[in-house]
C-alpha cells in the first residue's frame, strides 16, 4: 500500500517543482568530431499556454499526423496545428488519462484513465468500467493492442478484452504467478505478452501455449545488486517494451534488457542513465531504447548514451553524450524538454514527442552536418 | 391374398411410414426463420438490377434463394439456393459476382452471375446483414448485426482483415457514388444513459484506408435503415425511426409513438436535417428502403407498415429545408411541402431499386411474395410480379402480416414491428399508459422463443399471448379497432412460432468454454463462498430454471424503483440475453454486469456479492451462452 501512495505522490507532485518551459529557439550547435553523433533535437513545447488542457501529460501517442496527449484534465489531440480536448462530457471514462494505445488496423485509440477504459473511434467514445463491463479495475496504467486483443494493466490485475467475442479475461494472483496485482505496464505481440508488475517483477504470457512465466529480481525486494546482469534489476517494474524479441524493462531502481537468454542491466553508476528512477521505457529495436526518467530523457544506441533535460538547477537546456568509454561530453543546445520529469515518449518519423510532468514536448530532429543518425 | 393378409401388410406399411415420419421429425434440420406452416413462401426482401438492366435479382428470405428474373418479361431465369435467412446482397462493380449475406449461418454466398451458381461460401461475422465490394475489387465490407461492426474482407479470398466498430445492430451499407466512402447504419440505438434520448449514427468509412473517419450523429433516432445517394453525391438520404419513448405512450391521437422520418445530408443540404414523412391521418410507418432518381428529381421510400411508397420531390424538399429553421420533425403539415404522392403496394414493402433510366421502380413486397413495378412518370403500379410459391395464405402468414402492418392502429401510425424491429426488440425503454403516467418504465423485450413462457408482461399479469396482444394492445396501443378473433389467433400463432436465432456465444460443438463452465457452476450453486447455504429462491438456477431460463414465476429481486407500481416481476427468459441490453425490467442496467455491480446491493437478485470480479465475468460468460 505504501508503494502505491508513493507512486501516486510521485506522479501528482513531480511537476510542482518544475522549471519554466523553454520555448523554441535557434538550431543547436554541431558537437565536436570526437563525440559520438547522437540525435539532436530542437524542442517545441506545449502547455496550457498554447492549447493543452493540462500541463501534466501522462502519456503521448503518435497517430500519423495526429498527436494524442493523455493529460490530468482530459484527452487532447493535436491536428492541423490546433488542440482539441475530449472530456467526460464526451464520454471519456475519467478526466485523468494515464495511458494510450493505437489500434493500427482500425485507427481506434484506446485511453486508460483513472476511471476506466475508453475507446475513441471515429470521434465516438465508448467507455468500459469495472461496473459496466468485465474490466477488473478502473485505474489503467497501460494498454497494448495485438490483433483483436486489447491487453490492459490495471491496479487490480491484468485484463484482456477480445474484440471479436467481447469476452474479458482477467489475470491475477489466482491464475498467474503474480504475487502483487498492481499491474503497471504491458507490451503485447503475437508471440509474447509482457506485464510489468509493481513489486512482482515481469510476467510473460506465451500466446501459443497460454502459459505464464515470471521473471524476478534475484535479490528479491532488496535494493541491492549482488551480481550484475544476473536477472531483472528490481521487482518494482514500471514499464516494459518488447521489440525484436528483446524485452526492455524499466524500474525505479534501474533498467533491464533481456534477449531471452541473457540479462543486461543499466544503472546510473555504470551507464549513461541520468537516474535509476525510470517511469517509461520504449525500445526502438534490440539494441536501442529511450528511457524516461525523473531526471531527463535518455537515449541509448547500443553503445553510447545521450541525455536531454532542462537543467535541474536553473532549467537551462542541457544535452550530454556519453561514449563507450564513459566519457561524458556536454553538447550546447538552446532548447530543452518542457520538464525533466519524463513520463512517456513516442516517435513520429525522426521526431520525438515527449510527455512530461509540465508539458508536452515535440523534439524536431536536427541534421548534423555530414552525418545522418539512424531513424528511430 | 386374404383380407387379413392385406390388412396386415397395410398395417406394416403404415407402421413403417409412421416410424420413418417419426424419425424424420427427430432429424436435426435447419429451422427457417418463419417456417412452420409448410408453405413455401419466398418473402422477397431486397431487389437489384444487373448493370445492363437485363436481370432483376430478388433476395428471398424465407425460401433462402436468390431468384433471377428477366427484367423485361419477368420470366424466371434461375433460382439459386443460398444460406440461412439471407438478409442483404449486392453486385460487384462489374456485375460478375453477386454477394449474399446469410444472417443465420454467418456466411457469405458468392454467386458467379455468368453461370448463376454459388461458387464460394465464406464464413463471416455474427449475423451478416449487408455487403459491399469496393470499386477496386480489393475489399469486401460486411455489416454484422450482432457483433455491431463492419468486417473488412479480402474480396478474392474472403479472409477477414479486421472489423471496424459500427453502430449497435450494424445492418445496412451504401457506397458513395465516387466509391471513396462507405456509409453504414444500424437498427438499434447506441448505448446511452438510462431514460435519455436514443442516439444513433451513420458510420462513415474511408474505403481506401478501411478505417472509420466520421460518425454522423442521428439524435433521438433508434432504427436506421437504408441510405441512398444522388448520382452526383451531393445528397444523402437515410430512412429511420424517431421514437417518442421518453414521454408516456398514451393515446396515439395525442401525439403518437413514432415519427417516421428521413435524415438528409450532403452538400445540397449543408447540414444534417431530419424531415418527417408522416402527415396528419396518414403515416408512413416503418420506413425502410430508399432510392433517389438518377436525375435527382425524386426520392422513393418504402414504408413496411403502411404498405406504400412515398414519393418526395427533391427540389421542393431542399427549398423547404432551406426556408425553414429545423427542427420540424414533429410538424405533421411539413411533408405536404415535398411529398408528391404515396403509392399503395403490397404487404410489408422493403427493398426497392430503380432502372438506370429511372423509369421503373421495383419494390419487394415481403409478405405478399410479389414485386410491384411502378412507372415513375405516372407514379402508379403498372404491374405486379408474382413470385413462384404457395398461393395459400396460411394462418402463420396472416399473423405475420398482422404483426408488420400499421393498419390496425389509429391513423395507421404503428404496428407491432415498429418496436419489435424484424420481430426482435428495439433497445429502448418505454412508459406505457396503463401503468400510469410516469409509472413503471419498461424495457422492450425480445420476442423470439416466447412460446410457452407465460405469463407475459414484466409483471406477469397477462396470462397468455392472446391477452398480451389482444385487448391490451388494442386498448393501449392501437386505439382504433379490435382484431377479430381469427386475426388475433393468427397473430398469436405467428408470435408463438418465432424461433430463437442461433446463439453466437455457444461453441459449435455445443460444449461450454472453460469460463462458461465455471459460470454454470456459479449459476447452479447452492452454497456460497463462505460455505453458507444459499436459499432456494436466491439461487440463479431456481428463478431462471428450465430450458429458456425462466421458472415462469413471480419474484421480488429488489429492483423496484420509486416510480414502479410493484417490485414483483416475472423471471424473464435468458435465451439470447447477450443481445438485448439494456437489462432489468426498466432497462436501468446498461450491461449484464450492472445487474449485479450496481443493482444488487442486498443480494436479492441472486447471491452474487461474494463473487470476485473474474467469477462474475464467468457467470456472465455462461449467461451469454444461454
Amino acid at each position: 500500500m505504501m508503494k502505491k501512495f508513493f507512486m501516486i505522490a510521485v506522479l501528482l507532485l513531480a511537476g510542482t517543482t518544475a522549471f519554466g518551459a523553454p520555448t523554441a529557439a535557434a538550431a543547436p550547435q554541431v558537437p565536436a568530431p570526437h563525440v559520438p553523433k547522437m540525435p539532436l533535437f530542437r524542442f517545441e513545447n506545449f502547455t496550457t499556454a498554447n492549447g493543452l488542457p493540462n500541463d501534466h501529460v501522462y502519456a503521448v501517442l503518435v497517430d500519423g499526423d495526429r498527436i494524442w496527449a493523455g493529460t490530468d484534465n482530459g484527452l487532447a489531440v493535436y491536428e492541423h496545428h490546433a488542440w482539441k480536448t475530449y472530456t467526460t462530457a464526451d464520454g471519456l471514462a475519467h478526466r485523468a488519462v494515464l495511458s494510450l494505445a493505437l489500434d493500427k488496423r482500425t485507427g481506434d485509440v484506446w485511453a486508460g484513465t483513472m476511471g476506466g477504459l475508453s475507446r475513441i473511434s471515429g470521434g465516438r467514445i465508448d467507455s468500459f468500467t469495472q461496473l459496466n463491463s468485465g474490466l477488473s479495475n478502473d485505474v489503467i496504467y497501460s494498454i497494448s493492442i495485438e490483433g483483436e486483443n486489447v491487453w490492459i494493466a490495471t491496479a487490480a490485475g491484468a485484463c484482456r478484452l477480445d474484440l471479436h467475442s467481447n469476452q474479458w479475461s482477467l489475470y491475477n494472483e489466482r491464475n498467474t504467478p503474480m504475487v502483487e496485482i498492481w499491474s503497471y505496464a504491458v507490451s503485447a505481440t503475437p508471440t509474447k505478452v509482457y506485464y510489468g508488475i509493481w513489486g512482482s517483477g515481469v510476467l510473460e504470457y506465451d500466446q501459443k501455449t497460454g502459459r505464464w512465466d515470471k521473471y524476478d529480481d534475484p535479490d528479491g525486494e532488496n535494493e541491492i545488486v549482488l551480481f550484475k546482469d544476473q536477472g531483472l534489476i528490481h521487482e518494482i517494474v514500471t514499464s516494459v517494451s518488447y521489440v525484436d524479441n528483446v524485452l526492455w524493462a524499466a524500474t525505479y531502481f534501474g533498467d533491464s534488457h533481456y534477449d531471452g537468454r541473457y540479462w543486461h542491466n543499466f544503472l546510473t553508476k555504470d551507464s549513461g542513465l541520468p537516474s535509476n528512477f525510470t517511469n517509461f521505457i520504449k525500445g526502438v529495436d534490440a539494441k536501442r531504447a529511450w528511457f524516461c526518467t525523473d531526471k531527463g530523457l535518455a537515449y541509448y544506441d547500443g553503445v553510447n548514451w545521450a541525455v536531454y533535460t532542462p537543467s535541474l538547477k536553473d532549467g537551462t537546456p542541457q544535452m550530454t553524450v556519453r561514449d563507450a568509454a564513459g566519457k561524458v561530453t556536454p553538447i550546447t543546445v538552446t532548447t530543452a524538454l518542457a520538464h525533466n520529469y519524463i513520463l512517456g515518449i513516442d516517435f513520429q518519423g525522426d521526431d520525438i514527442w515527449v510527455a512530461t510532468a509540465k508539458g508536452l514536448s515535440h523534439g524536431i530532429r536536427q541534421q548534423q552536418q555530414g552525418h545522418k543518425e539512424p531513424s528511430s | 391374398m386374404s383380407m387379413r393378409t392385406r390388412l396386415g401388410a397395410g398395417l406394416a406399411v403404415l407402421t413403417v411410414v409412421l416410424v420413418l415420419f417419426a424419425l424424420w421429425l427427430t432429424v436435426d434440420r435447419p429451422v427457417r426463420a418463419n417456417a412452420g406452416d409448410g408453405e413455401d413462401y419466398a418473402s422477397p426482401l431486397e431487389v437489384l438490377l444487373s448493370p445492363d438492366g437485363a436481370r432483376l435479382y430478388v433476395l428471398c428470405q424465407q425460401s433462402e434463394e436468390v431468384r433471377v428474373l428477366d427484367a423485361a418479361s419477368y420470366a424466371v431465369i434461375r433460382n439459386i439456393a443460398v444460406g440461412r435467412v439471407p438478409r442483404g446482397f449486392s453486385l460487384s462493380p462489374d456485375g460478375a459476382r453477386l454477394f449474399v449475406t446469410n444472417s443465420w449461418d454467418d456466411t457469405l454466398s458468392i454467386i458467379d452471375t455468368n453461370v448463376l451458381a454459388v461458387v464460394a461460401t465464406w464464413p463471416v461475422g455474427a449475423e451478416p446483414s449487408s455487403v459491399i465490394e469496393d470499386r477496386a475489387g480489393k475489399r469486401l465490407f460486411v455489416a454484422n448485426r450482432i457483433s455491431n461492426d463492419v468486417a473488412v474482407l479480402d474480396a478474392q479470398t474472403g479472409v477477414e482483415e479486421k472489423r471496424l466498430l459500427a453502430g449497435r445492430g450494424s445492418s445496412y451499407l451504401t457506397l458513395s457514388p465516387d466509391g471513396t466512402k462507405l456509409y453504414a447504419t444500424h437498427i438499434y440505438p447506441n448505448p446511452s444513459p438510462h431514460r435519455t434520448q436514443p442516439e444513433s449514427e451513420i458510420t462513415v468509412i474511408d474505403v481506401a484506408r478501411a478505417v472509420v473517419v466520421n460518425r454522423i450523429p442521428l439524435h433521438a433516432i433508434a432504427g436506421v435503415f437504408h441510405i441512398a445517394f444522388s448520382a452526383d453525391g451531393r445528397l444523402g438520404v437515410v430512412a429511420e425511426l424517431h421514437p417518442k419513448n421518453l414521454v408516456t405512450l398514451a393515446h396515439l391521437e395525442h401525439g403518437g409513438a413514432f415519427e417516421d422520418t428521413l435524415t438528409v445530408f450532403g452538400a445540397d443540404v449543408g447540414k444534417t436535417v431530419e424531415v418527417p414523412l408522416d402527415e396528419l391521418e396518414r403515416y408512413a410507418s416503418q420506413p425502410f428502403g430508399v432510392a433517389i432518381a438518377p436525375d435527382k428529381s425524386r426520392i422513393y421510400i418504402t414504408s413496411g407498415g403502411s404498405e406504400m411508397v412515398t414519393v418526395v420531390d427533391v427540389a421542393r424538399l431542399l427549398r423547404f429545408i432551406h426556408a425553414h429553421a429545423a427542427p420540424f420533425v414533429q410538424d405533421l403539415s411539413a411533408s405536404a411541402n415535398y411529398v408528391v404522392t404515396r403509392i399503395p403496394v403490397g404487404h410489408n414493402p422493403r427493398g426497392l431499386t430503380l432502372t438506370r433510366d429511372g423509369r421503373r421502380l421495383f419494390v419487394a413486397n415481403r409478405l405478399d411474395d410479389t414485386i410491384s413495378v411502378i412507372d415513375t412518370r405516372t407514379n402508379r403500379v403498372t404491374s405486379t410480379i408474382t413470385l413462384d410459391g404457395s398461393k395459400t395464405i396460411s394462418a402463420l402468414r396472416r399473423g405475420e402480416q398482422t404483426f408488420y402492418t400499421a393498419r390496425y392502429s389509429f391513423q395507421g401510425q404503428i404496428g407491432c414491428s415498429s418496436c419489435h424491429i424484424d420481430s426482435t426488440f428495439d433497445g429502448l425503454t418505454w412508459n406505457l399508459e396503463p401503468d400510469g403516467f410516469g409509472r413503471s418504465i419498461v424495457d422492450n423485450k425480445l420476442l423470439e422463443g416466447v412460446k410457452d413462457t407465460e405469463p407475459y408482461k414484466w409483471t406477469g399479469t397477462n396470462p397468455n399471448i392472446p391477452t398480451e396482444c389482444g385487448p391490451r394492445t388494442e386498448k393501449y396501443f392501437w386505439r382504433s379497432e379490435n382484431y377479430d378473433n381469427l386475426t388475433l389467433a393468427d397473430l398469436a400463432t405467428y408470435i408463438r412460432s418465432l424461433p430463437l436465432r442461433p446463439n453466437r456465444w455457444r461453441l459449435a460443438s455445443g460444449e461450454l468454454t472453460p469460463a462458461q463452465e465455471r459460470g454454470k457452476a456459479i449459476f447452479e450453486r447452492a452454497v456460497d463462498k463462505f460455505k453458507k447455504p444459499i436459499p432456494e429462491e436466491n439461487r440463479c438456477s431456481y428463478c431462471h430454471s428450465g430450458p429458456k431460463g425462466t421458472s415462469q414465476k413471480i419474484f421480488d429481486v429488489g429492483t423496484r424503483k420509486p416510480n414502479d407500481n410493484t417490485g414483483l416481476l416475472k423471471a424473464p427468459m435468458l435465451t439470447n440475453i447477450a443481445l438485448t441490453a439494456p437489462y432489468l425490467h426498466d432497462g436501468s442496467a446498461r450491461s449484464l454486469e450492472e445487474i449485479w455491480t450496481v443493482y444488487n446491493p442486498d443480494d436479492k437478485h441472486g447471491r452474487t456479492n461474494d463473487l470476485t470480479k473474474d467469477e462474475l465475468n464467468d457467470l456472465i460468460e455462461y449467461l451469454r451462452s444461454r
